[in-house]
């Protein structure tokens, strides 16, 4: 039987590290990339004594992702030790939430080509700390305790996944939602957004799920996707040839496109949870969490906005991927002479064609644009005043994003203006109707077609400058149509 | 509740134990012996009660996690961190070679 005779279950576990200054439980700084061991101290070597005091950006920032992701917030939570040895866990046990998390529930929403939002769930947030690093040697392994102690949540989600392609979505989406709550860098590589993979298969028709295999060690989309495939594919071939699958932790080794039993983790997973006795109850006011504000729009909510407004999804899905992009398309509309349909498809189209150019040249940069909203929208406007072509409108954005000059005047120096006036356009007309008696014939013979032709040699005679609408209507009217 | 010796066994690996037979034997007796006297607990009828995870959990004045601002200090100087470490080399504590 092949895979196709199969329905792969997948359920994502997302560790991601909270922007905060300080650790979660003392006062040593979490920034990234310092010499080993120099941001610690007894609270976060876990020397005799000490005693963790939580910090309340982290509790804020939960709330935070609870609220973005529709979650019920909790006002009572409870800390609790899960026990295991590791190097790099000095405790001997990681303060986590289990039995009592702060958030329950929740959804994350994946941007669908047809413009509409498709919604997986969530099972809860909790807080946690992350361990340190172990930096491995030939004779020995190294303890880097920077790590240990950065804030984390851990948003587990439903096994509602399907496939290696919904399971990529969904975690662009859920890091696109923290990245614009500001409260994680969606940074794969470096670790502050992390992935862990529980995938087992089931016969198709069959409603019991399979034996899931949890997958680690996976840090970028790509891998991800392989990490899955490859996992469904060994999983079916094993019940194929009459296996069973194992319940085990797998890492993905990149470099061989493969998974691989872990041997040396703690094998059973015996953790002994039990409330942490040096931290009581975390209780948050209903108060405290109606203050916790969320940004403007969210991007599931861009995204609808803009699908709704007939922007094609695949517009909408690039202009979504950067909060910069969506707060430029909204303050760009806002600066327009009136908000229409039209306007806000040429707004996109800007985005994502002129300016994503200028991007990509490296003669714009996001993070310090030239320009202003208001001098994107006065292009638009020139364009639809008939002040210039939409071909001129091009050259005027590419201009406009690479210095910064005011869009009339970058029409003068440039002489893009066009020409518009009746009297100076009717006499190319007359004489363009003149030198071509024969297509005048056949025109009012029936083949209308030729209007493209006139209108062509017209602006040609023009330069190019000539307004084509205006164009249109006096060869028409001429021509007695 | 009676605790066998191949519980201690298990238990006794996950914190890292290294027990004789005779070991076992003696805390298989006395670990059997404290849960019984935790069991006694079970004749308190608790219908109704919610679980208690924090002495004084129920009064939000005494449990109230006391919460500490955002800011960042400075910790401990590394040689001071690595001090107390059996094994160490300039900049990180030191263990057996790590196998994955």
């Amino acid at each position: 039987m092949p895979v196709a005779d199969f329905e792969p279950v997948i359920g994502l576990e997302v560790h991601a590290q909270l922007l905060t200054e300080s650790k979660i439980f003392c006062g040593c700084s979490t920034a990234f990339g310092a010499p080993p061991n120099t941001q610690v101290c007894p609270v976060c070597l876990a020397l005799p004594g000490s005693l963790p005091a939580l910090n309340r950006k982290v509790v804020e920032m939960a709330i935070k992702a609870g609220k973005a992701l529709g979650c019920k917030i909790a006002e009572r939570s409870v800390f609790a030790r899960k026990n295991y040895f590791y190097p790099d866990l000095p405790k001997g046990y990681q303060i986590s939430q289990y039995e009592l998390p702060i958030c329950l529930g929740g959804t994350v929403h994946v941007a669908q080509p047809d413009g509409s939002l498709r919604g997986f769930g969530l099972t809860r947030i909790h807080i946690e700390e992350d361990a340190g690093k172990n930096i491995h040697g030939d004779a020995a392994s190294e303890v880097d305790l920077n790590r240990a102690g950065t804030p984390l949540i851990e948003i587990v989600g439903e096994p509602e996944l399907r496939s290696a392609d919904e399971a990529t979505e969904y975690l662009k989406s859920l890091r696109l939602t923290l990245v614009y709550l500001g409260i994680n860098d969606g940074n794969l590589e470096e670790g502050s957004f992390r992935c862990d993979a529980n995938v087992s298969v089931r016969r198709k028709g069959t409603e019991k799920f399979g034996t899931r295999v949890e997958l680690k060690n996976i840090n970028s989309y790509r891998f991800i996707r392989q990490a899955i495939e490859f996992e469904i594919e060994r999983q079916v071939e094993l019940i194929e040839s009459g296996g069973t699958v194992r319940l085990e932790t797998r890492l993905f080794d990149h470099e061989k496109g493969v998974t691989r039993s872990m041997r040396s983790k703690e094998e059973a997973n015996d953790y002994r949870y039990f409330p942490e006795p040096d931290l009581p109850p975390l209780l948050v006011s209903k108060e405290w969490i109606d203050s916790v504000q969320l940004p403007a729009r969210l991007p599931n909510q861009a995204f609808s906005e803009l699908a709704a407004s007939g922007i094609p999804a695949t517009d909408a899905r690039t202009i979504i991927a950067d909060a910069r992009l969506v707060t430029l398309y909204f303050d760009v509309l806002a600066a327009l002479p009136a908000i229409t349909d039209e306007g806000r498809k040429w707004t996109a189209n800007t985005l994502c064609g002129e300016l994503s150019r200028a991007l990509n040249d490296g003669t714009a940069d996001l993070a310090a644009l030239k320009c202003t909203p208001a001098q994107i929208a006065r292009v638009f406007a020139l364009q639809t005043g008939g002040t210039i072509s939409s071909t001129a409108g091009r050259t005027v954005l590419a201009e406009l994003f690479a210095t910064g000059s005011e869009p009339d005047a970058i029409v003068t120096a440039k002489g893009l203006a066009q020409v518009s006036d009746t009297g100076a356009l009717e006499a190319i007309v007359d004489a363009v109707l003149a030198k071509s008696p024969g297509e005048v014939e056949k025109y009012k013979a029936g083949k209308k077609n030729l209007l493209g032709f006139f209108v062509g040699a017209a602006m040609k005679e023009l330069k190019g400058k000539g307004n084509p609408g205006e164009l249109n209507k006096i060869f028409k009217s001429k021509l007695g149509d | 509740m009676a605790i066998d010796r191949a519980q201690v066994r298990h238990v006794a690996h996950l914190a890292r134990l290294s027990l004789s037979a005779a070991e076992e034997e003696k805390f298989a007796i006395q670990l059997s012996q404290v849960l019984g006297y935790i069991e006694k607990l079970n004749a308190v009828d608790v219908t109704g009660i919610e679980p208690l995870a924090f002495a004084g959990d129920q009064d939000p004045s005494q449990a109230k996690a006391a919460l500490r601002d955002d800011r960042a200090l400075p910790g401990l100087p590394r040689e001071e961190a690595l001090s107390g470490a059996p094994q160490r080399d300039a900049q990180a504590f030191l263990v057996p070679r790590i196998i994955e």
